[in-house]
C-alpha cells in the first residue's frame, strides 16, 4: 500500500524512482545551476560596469557569456520545468507516479555529469567554450578551443536527458490519467507540458545532429560547416535555429501553464477561455517550427525567405496575444488578492508582454537590420526569459511549496523577494533597450564611452537581482524547516487534484485513482 | 505631426527611464562625473533611440521602427490599462465579488482577428522597405569588404586600391593607463572613404570566421561569411564620419574591430582616390628598394602593433598565440620564419596566412622587428626583395 516511506540515507536519492523525490532533485539542481549561471552573469556585468578592461580579459569574457547562456538555458530553466512537471503532472492527472520511473531516475542523474563535464572546460588549457551559446561555426569548429569536444558531449547528454524526460511526460499524460480526466479537462500546466514535450522530442535530435556534425568537422576531417572544404557556415545557423527557436518556446510554454493555474486562484474566478488557451499553445508550438530564420535576417537570405520568415514571425503575436488577453480577462471582475505567487504571475504577464512587444519589433526584418546582435536583442530575450521562465518558476515554487513541504512560506519575506527581484530585473534589463538602440553590439567586453551610463545602471541592477536570489534560497530553506502549517487546500478554493491530497503531499499519492467530477 | 511624435517618443522614453532608474541614477552620476575621463562628457551620453541615420533607407527604417513602437505602446496602454483597472477595482479587500463568466467565442474571435489586422497594416510598410533595401542594382561604386580576425579590408573594385582598417585606440586607453579619447574603440587607422550622393555597393565576405559589417547611420548590417558574398548598399546624403562595429561574435577581439566611414564630397573623394593610387604606385616602387635596419625595425613595430599584438601580446610574450621571445621561430632559421608569416601554420587556423594580407615591405619589416625586439637580438634583417624571392621559389 501507499504508506511505506522513502529509503534512508543517500541511497534514497541515488536510486529513487519516486516522482516527488526526482522532482525535488531537479529543482535543487536547477537552482544550483541558476546560481552558477548567475555568477557568470555577474562577472559579465562587473566587467561592463565601466568602459575599459578592468577585471577579465576578452577571452575569459567570451567564455562567461557562453557559459552563462548554456547554463541558464540547459541547466537552470529546462530542469526547473522538468522538476515541476515531475512533482505536479502525476498529481494533476491523478496518477500514482510517472509512467517510466526508472528512466525518470536516469534522465535526472545524467544531468550532473553533463554539467560537470561542461563546467570542467573552464579549467582546461585554452579555456572553456568561448563562441556564444549559439556556437556559430566556424568559430566553434575550426577556431574553437580544444575543450569544445567536452562541450559537444555535454550537449549530447543534456539532449538525451531532455528526450527521456519528455518521453516520460508524454507517456504519463497520455496513459496515466485518472478515469474521467479527459484531455480537455486537464489543467493547462499539463497541456502546455504535453506540447512542450513534443517540441523537445522534435528538436533535441536536431541539436544532437548539429553538434555531431561539429564533432565530425573538428576531428574527422569533414567540412559540413567549413566553406574551404565545400561546406556551408550558414547551414549551421539553419540547423541550430531549427532547434533553437522551438527551444525558446520550450522555455516559455510551461510558464504559460503556471500562470494559467495561479491567476484564476487569486482572482477567484475560473480561467477565461480554457479551450482557446489550449489552441493558442498548440498554434504557438506549430509556428515555432516555421520561424527559425528570423534569427538570421542579416545572413543574406533571398528576399522571399526574408518575407516568409518575417510574416510567420509576426503571426506569433496572434496566439500569444490571445493568451495575454485571456489572463487579463480572467482578472477582470474577479476578487483579487496579491500573495507572492500572484505578484510573480502578474509581473510575468506584464513583463512578458513587454518582451513580446520588442519581439514584434524585432520581427520586422528591415528594422531588424538595426536591432540585430545589439543589446536590444539582449533586452528582448531577457525580458521574455527572466520574467517569463524564471518568474513563473518562482511563482510556481511559492504556489506549490506549501503542498510539497506542508509549511507556509513567510508572506512578508516572499513579497520582499518579489519586489527586490522586480526592481532588480527592470533596472538591469530596461536600460539595455536604450544602449542597444543607440548602437551597442552584444557580446563585447568593452564599449564606447556613450554607452557608459546605462551600462553602469544595468550592472547595479544585476547585482541587486543576483543577491535577491540568495534571499530566495533562504526563504525556501526556512519554509522547509518549519513555519505555519499549510492546510490541504493551501489557498482559497484552488482548482486541481493536487489540492485534494494532504499537505505535505504523502510520498505516494493516488495509488487508487481519484474520482473526476 | 510626425516630428512631434518623435519628440514625444524620446521624451517619454527619457521620463520612463528616469523614473525607473532614479535610485541607481543618483549613484551613477557620482561615479561617472567623479572618476572618469573628460571624454565621457564629450561623448553623446544617454542615447535612447535608434539613429535616424544619413540615408533615405535609414530614415525609412527609423520611421518603421517608431511606427511599430507606437503601435506597441498603444496596445500596451489598452491591455495594461484594463489590467490595472481590474487590479485596483476588483480587489477582495475592497469587497469585490467574483463574476463567474469564463468563455465568449465572440470576444475570442475579436481579439484574434483585430491583432491579425494590425499585423497586416504593419507588414505593408515593412515589405515595401525590404524590397527597396534588397535592390542593390546600378551601383556607382563597388567596394569589397572582407572581415578578418580582427580588422576589415576594403577593396575598391576596378580602382586597384585596397587597404586594411585597424583599431586605432591604444592598448593603454583600453587598460586604463591613459585617459580614453572621445572616439574610444570607434576609431581606426584608415577609414573607408566614400563619396556622398552616390550609390555605393558593399560586397561583404569574410576570411576566417563570421563577422558582420554594421554602420548604424547607414542602416547597413550584413553578415560577413566565409565562402559567401553578401551585398548591401547606401547613398549617403551628408558628408561626415560615421562609426560602427563588428556585430557578429568573432572571437577574442570582436569588440575591437570598429568600422569608420568617411563620406566626402565627390571632388574630395576623387582627390583621395587619386592619392591612394599614387600611394600604391610609390609602394610598388619601394618594393625593390633597400631599407636600413632602423627603418625596417620602426616599420615592423607598427605592423606588429596592427596585426600581431592581439594574439602574441604587447611584448611578444604570447597570449592566444605562443610567445615570440627566444623561441624556435623568431630565433631559428630565417626561412622558417618567413614561411610561417607567408603561408601560416598547417593545421592551425588561428594563425592567419599573412602572405596575402601584408605587402612584402611590411612582411620584411615585421619579421626583422620580431627577430630583433624583446631581447631576441638575432641581428639579421630582411629586404622586401627577399620576401619576393621566397615567394617565387616556393
Amino acid at each position: 500500500m501507499g504508506d511505506h516511506g522513502p529509503a534512508k540515507g543517500f541511497g534514497r536519492w541515488l536510486f529513487t524512482t519516486n516522482h516527488k523525490d526526482i522532482g525535488s532533485m531537479y529543482l535543487w539542481f536547477s537552482f544550483a545551476m541558476f546560481l552558477m549561471g548567475g555568477v557568470f552573469a555577474l562577472v559579465i556585468r562587473a566587467e561592463l560596469f565601466q568602459p575599459g578592461l578592468q577585471l577579465v580579459e576578452p577571452e575569459f569574457f567570451n567564455q562567461m557569456t557562453t557559459m552563462h547562456g548554456l547554463v541558464m538555458v540547459f541547466g537552470a530553466v529546462m530542469p526547473a520545468f522538468v522538476g515541476l512537471a515531475n512533482w505536479l503532472i502525476p498529481m494533476m492527472v491523478g496518477a500514482p507516479d510517472m509512467a517510466l520511473p526508472r528512466m525518470n531516475n536516469w534522465s535526472f542523474w545524467i544531468l550532473p555529469f553533463a554539467f560537470t563535464l561542461l563546467a570542467s572546460t573552464l579549467f582546461m588549457e585554452g579555456g572553456g567554450p568561448n563562441f556564444g551559446w549559439t556556437f556559430y561555426a566556424p568559430l566553434s569548429t575550426t577556431y574553437a578551443p580544444p575543450s569544445v569536444t567536452y562541450f559537444i558531449f555535454a550537449v549530447h547528454i543534456m539532449g538525451a536527458s531532455s528526450i527521456m524526460g519528455s518521453i516520460n511526460i508524454i507517456a504519463t499524460i497520455l496513459n496515466m490519467r485518472a478515469p474521467g480526466m479527459t484531455l480537455m479537462k486537464m489543467p493547462l500546466f499539463v497541456w502546455t507540458w504535453l506540447i512542450t514535450a513534443y517540441l523537445l522530442i522534435a528538436v533535441m535530435p536536431v541539436l544532437a545532429g548539429c553538434v555531431t556534425m561539429m564533432l565530425m568537422d573538428i576531428h574527422f576531417g569533414t567540412s559540413f560547416f567549413s566553406a574551404a572544404g565545400g561546406g556551408d557556415p550558414v547551414l549551421f545557423q539553419h540547423v541550430f535555429w531549427f532547434f533553437g527557436h522551438p527551444e525558446v518556446y520550450i522555455m516559455i510554454l510551461p510558464a504559460f501553464g503556471i500562470a494559467s493555474a495561479i491567476i484564476p486562484t487569486f482572482a477567484r474566478k475560473p480561467l477565461f477561455g480554457y479551450a482557446s488557451m489550449v489552441y493558442a499553445t498548440a498554434s504557438i508550438a506549430f509556428l515555432s517550427f516555421i520561424v527559425w530564420a528570423h534569427h538570421m535576417f542579416t545572413v543574406g537570405m533571398p528576399i522571399a525567405g526574408e518575407l516568409f520568415f518575417m510574416y510567420a514571425t509576426m503571426l506569433i503575436a496572434v496566439p500569444t496575444g490571445v493568451k495575454v488577453f485571456n489572463w487579463v480577462t480572467t482578472m477582470f471582475r474577479g476578487s483579487m488578492t496579491f500573495e507572492t505567487p500572484m505578484l510573480f504571475a502578474i509581473a510575468f504577464v506584464i513583463l512578458f508582454t513587454i518582451g513580446g512587444f520588442s519581439g514584434l519589433m524585432l520581427s520586422i526584418a528591415p528594422a531588424d537590420f538595426q536591432y540585430h546582435d545589439t543589446y536590444f536583442v539582449v533586452a528582448h530575450f531577457h525580458y521574455v526569459l527572466v520574467p517569463g521562465a524564471i518568474f513563473s518558476i518562482f511563482a510556481a515554487v511559492y504556489y506549490w511549496l506549501p503542498k510539497w513541504c506542508g509549511n507556509m512560506y513567510d508572506e512578508r519575506l516572499g513579497k520582499a523577494h518579489f519586489w527586490l527581484s522586480f526592481v532588480g530585473l527592470n533596472v538591469t534589463f530596461f536600460p539595455m533597450h536604450f544602449v542597444g538602440l543607440a548602437g551597442m553590439p552584444r557580446r563585447i567586453p568593452d564599449y564606447a564611452l556613450q554607452f557608459a551610463d546605462f551600462n553602469q545602471i544595468a550592472s547595479m541592477g544585476a547585482f541587486l537581482f543576483g543577491f535577491s536570489q540568495v534571499f530566495f534560497l533562504f526563504i525556501v530553506i526556512k519554509t522547509i524547516r518549519g513555519g505555519q502549517k499549510a492546510t490541504d487546500e493551501v489557498w482559497d478554493n484552488p482548482e486541481g487534484l493536487e489540492w485534494t491530497v494532504a499537505s505535505p503531499a504523502p510520498y505516494h499519492t493516488f495509488t487508487t485513482p481519484p474520482a473526476i467530477k | 505631426m510626425r516630428l512631434i511624435g518623435k519628440q514625444l517618443a524620446s521624451k517619454l522614453l527619457w521620463v520612463l527611464s528616469q523614473v525607473l532608474l532614479l535610485p541607481a541614477l543618483l549613484m551613477t552620476s557620482v561615479q561617472a562625473f567623479g572618476a572618469s575621463d573628460a571624454a565621457v562628457d564629450e561623448a553623446q551620453r544617454w542615447g535612447l533611440n535608434m539613429t535616424e541615420g544619413v540615408t533615405a533607407v535609414s530614415r525609412e527604417i527609423y520611421d518603421l521602427h517608431m511606427l511599430i513602437f507606437w503601435i506597441c505602446v498603444w496596445i500596451g496602454v489598452v491591455v495594461f490599462g484594463i489590467m490595472f483597472y481590474s487590479m485596483i477595482m476588483h480587489r477582495k479587500s475592497s469587497g469585490a465579488v467574483p463574476s463567474k463568466f469564463h468563455e465568449s467565442t465572440a470576444v475570442e474571435l475579436a481579439w484574434t482577428l483585430i491583432p491579425a489586422l494590425i499585423l497586416v497594416l504593419m507588414a505593408i510598410p515593412a515589405t515595401s522597405s525590404l524590397i527597396k533595401i534588397y535592390d542593390s542594382s546600378e551601383a556607382d561604386i563597388n567596394i569589397k569588404i572582407v572581415g578578418y580576425r580582427w580588422k576589415w579590408q576594403y577593396e575598391y573594385l576596378g580602382e586597384d586600391v585596397s587597404f586594411f582598417s585597424n583599431l586605432a585606440t591604444p592598448q593603454d586607453e583600453i587598460y586604463g593607463l591613459a585617459p580614453k579619447g572621445e572616439h574610444y574603440l570607434l576609431e581606426v587607422d584608415e577609414p573607408l572613404v566614400i563619396p556622398v550622393n552616390k550609390k555605393v555597393r558593399f560586397l561583404i565576405t569574410a576570411n576566417d570566421v563570421l563577422h558582420a559589417w554594421w554602420v548604424p547611420a547607414l542602416a547597413v548590417k550584413r553578415d560577413a561569411i566565409p565562402g559567401f558574398v553578401n551585398d548591401a548598399w547606401a547613398i549617403v546624403e551628408e558628408p561626415g564620419i560615421y562609426r560602427g562595429q563588428c556585430a557578429e561574435l568573432c572571437g577574442k577581439d570582436h569588440g575591437f574591430m570598429p568600422i569608420v566611414v568617411h563620406a566626402m564630397e565627390e571632388a574630395d573623394y576623387a582627390n583621395w582616390l587619386a592619392g591612394k593610387k599614387e600611394e600604391a604606385e610609390e609602394l610598388k616602387a619601394a618594393m625593390s628598394q633597400t631599407f636600413t635596419m632602423d627603418e625596417l625595425y620602426a616599420r615592423g613595430e607598427k605592423v606588429y602593433q596592427a596585426n600581431c599584438v592581439a594574439c602574441h601580446g604587447a611584448n611578444g610574450g604570447g597570449g592566444l598565440g605562443p610567445s615570440l621571445v627566444g623561441t624556435g621561430i623568431t630565433t631559428g632559421p630565417i626561412n622558417a620564419h618567413i614561411d610561417v608569416m607567408v603561408n601560416g601554420v598547417a593545421g592551425n587556423a588561428v594563425m592567419p596566412v599573412f602572405g596575402n594580407q601584408l605587402n612584402n615591405i611590411d612582411l620584411a619589416s615585421v619579421i626583422t622587428f620580431k627577430r630583433n625586439a624583446w631581447g631576441n637580438n638575432m641581428g639579421d634583417e630582411l629586404q622586401p626583395v627577399d620576401i619576393l624571392t621566397f615567394k617565387k621559389n616556393q
